[in-house]
């Protein structure tokens, strides 16, 4: 059951970073559990998490996590007013067909929200659409146009422009750049829009 | 229910069982049941498969079906032709292990298995009860099976474990004693029958009660009812299959010949079925605990004007945790039902996991061989377990 943090992605490293010990978090796109039970085991988390897929949905629950079979739409409005410290959506956002509405549904049971994305400002981006002229594929999207499940492409630009309009309040934000094997990585602090693979936000209510 | 029971593919069983007997509610000390009316001396039927440890902390109480009886797995002797009913879940190693666990299973109020159900012999007339026999629900069963577990001198179960209306006596032994429950797992279940399913139960009862050995209830020193229940049987044995299964399983082919019989025979293979089935049944159920049973779990319904019973905030010490498990092409308790389950639980604010289960075998897909549902109930098991022991 144990989960060392340096085999987690990276991105899920520095969100499990940001988690308070003794919080009770909702992970969105929970996949396979990783980050849920790394949380569990290191940080004394009481964790949920929604997957849509039945065979992660069952090896998560085999691996001894609270995990729901469902669409994280539809899943999260079942729950009371801030009944999460922290509602998790790791690389979820870019196949959501309605963000703000969503989000917003997180802010109202969770008292934070955490998300993270794949940046579409990195340069090696640019530079594919600028020379090849073809719909951009890297490692964070690797998809054709007519089979990704990323609806939506956006840079950290973007959602901080995104999360103005909405009144989203950012209370942190971390630019990164992972490396090969996604389990290792750096925070960019210098020009991040051009030079991070994702972005992570930590949402708050209010001012 | 049984008619899915084979032996173990691999040999793997908790070998010869005993079915044992409890008795309660001696009068003047009946049991009042919840439609008031007494109900006393009560006998459950019941077996135990694997070891209880010595803080008795490893109990699972499983509970049976509409047909099912308190013979899970195993055998009876050697030469036994059929395990238990769940013999392919229940077992050294399996999905509820009985190398770990202290497996209980007890027949329901009701029935006609061993415990006290309309077939039994009614103290006042020295007679079996029929139609004396007072309604009986599923809360009434559950109240039943906290005697036998306070007799067995368990305080908590590890988990109440149940498919069908066994997954309404789960629900219902939270809603009465949650705080006897570390987990409870109701598969294929529901809050409540649907109309469809209250309709079905209800042409099933009224072949019986058209059956003229019926005689309103009053048929064991004479015939039995038989045809009514065999009808009874095979309305039930549709709405545990589905489109998809019968498809595959039966098809159009014919049984046993080549061409029409051009009169009413069994001509296809799925009218066979469901004769045999239906004659198959009779031999081993009585007519009136169908009627009891199905009514029970008709009444059943986890809501009421207060709103979910589900609702348990105010008590203490309650931290149950809950394995909700649906098929895909279960229409008799459809995947909606056990989601909307899960809705009350989250409302809640209850440790819920839930899983719908790819499976073309309807609603009986819980009694079949399915690896997933072994390893689920294992996985959330082993939580359990281990999160009591630390």
């Amino acid at each position: 059951m144990n989960a060392p943090i340096n085999d987690m992605r990276f991105d899920l490293q520095v969100i499990a970073s940001w988690i308070k010990p003794g919080s009770i978090v909702l992970d969105l796109g929970c996949g396979e559990g990783d980050l849920l039970s790394f949380l569990q085991e290191n940080r004394q988390v009481t964790g949920t998490g929604i997957e849509k897929s039945e065979a992660k949905v069952a090896q998560c629950i085999e691996r001894g996590l609270s995990v729901l079979q469902g669409d994280i739409n539809e899943e999260v409005s079942d729950y009371r007013e801030d009944t999460f410290d922290y509602v998790i959506l790791s690389q979820t956002l870019q196949q959501v067909y309605a963000p703000s509405v969503l989000i917003q549904s997180l802010l109202r049971v969770g008292k934070k929200v955490i998300v993270s994305f794949p940046n579409f400002g990195h340069w090696t981006i640019r530079l594919q659409l600028l020379f090849h002229g073809d719909a951009p594929i890297t490692k964070e999207l690797p998809f054709q146009w007519y089979n990704t499940p990323n609806i939506r492409v956006l840079t950290l630009k973007d959602f901080r422009n995104f999360a103005q309009e909405n009144r989203f309040t950012i209370l942190k934000e971390v630019a990164i750049n992972t490396h090969h094997h996604e389990s290792k990585g750096n925070i960019i602090n210098f020009l991040p829009n051009l030079r991070a693979t994702y972005g992570i936000i930590l949402l708050g209510k209010g001012e | 229910m049984s008619e899915y029971a084979s032996h173990d593919k691999n040999g793997v069983s908790v070998g010869v069982v005993e079915k044992k007997f409890f008795t309660f509610a001696e009068p003047p000390n009946e049991m009042v049941l919840e439609s008031g009316a007494r109900l006393g001396p009560i006998t459950i039927a019941y077996e135990t498969l694997g070891e209880l440890n010595a803080d008795k902390s490893n109990a699972i109480l499983i509970l049976h079906a509409l047909s099912g009886d308190s013979h899970v797995a195993g055998y009876y002797n050697e030469g036994d032709e059929k395990p238990g009913w769940w013999d392919i879940m229940v077992g050294p190693g399996k999905g509820i292990d009985t190398n770990k666990y202290f497996v209980i299973c007890s027949n329901i109020l009701g029935s006609c298995m061993g415990t006290t159900g309309p077939s039994s012999i009614y103290p006042k007339t020295c007679k079996p009860y029929g139609f004396d026999f007072p309604m009986v629900t599923i809360g009434d069963m559950v109240a039943a099976q906290k005697e036998l577990i306070d007799h067995l001198g368990i305080n908590k179960i590890l988990s109440v474990i149940g498919g069908s209306i066994g997954g309404m006596q789960v629900l219902e032994w939270f809603v009465k004693y949650p705080e006897m429950i570390a987990s409870a797992i109701p598969l294929a279940s529901s809050a409540r029958h649907s109309a469809l399913a209250i309709a079905f139960n209800e042409v099933a009862r009224q072949s019986i009660m058209a059956d003229p050995n019926w005689n309103n209830g009053d048929y064991y020193s004479g015939s039995k009812p038989d045809l009514g229940l065999a009808v009874a049987r095979m309305i039930g044995h549709i709405t545990y299959l589905s489109d998809e299964a019968m498809r595959q399983k039966f098809g159009r082919r014919l049984q046993d010949k080549k061409d029409f019989s051009f009169n009413f025979d069994a001509d296809f293979q799925v009218e066979s079925y469901l004769r045999y089935q239906g004659t198959k049944f009779v031999d081993r159920f009585d007519a009136n605990s169908f009627l009891f049973i199905t009514k029970a779990a008709d009444y059943f319904d986890l809501g009421s004007s207060k709103g979910s019973r589900l609702a348990i905030e105010s008590r203490e010490n309650v931290d149950t945790k809950f394995l909700v498990v649906s098929f895909t092409s279960d229409w008799l308790y459809p995947t909606y039902q056990s989601k909307g389950l899960v809705k009350a639980m989250k409302k809640n604010s209850f440790d819920v996991s839930f899983c719908e289960i790819e499976a073309d075998w309807g609603h009986d897909a819980f009694l079949l061989p399915n690896n997933r549902l072994s390893s689920l109930i294992k996985g959330f098991l082993d939580r359990i377990y281990y999160e009591r022991a630390n």
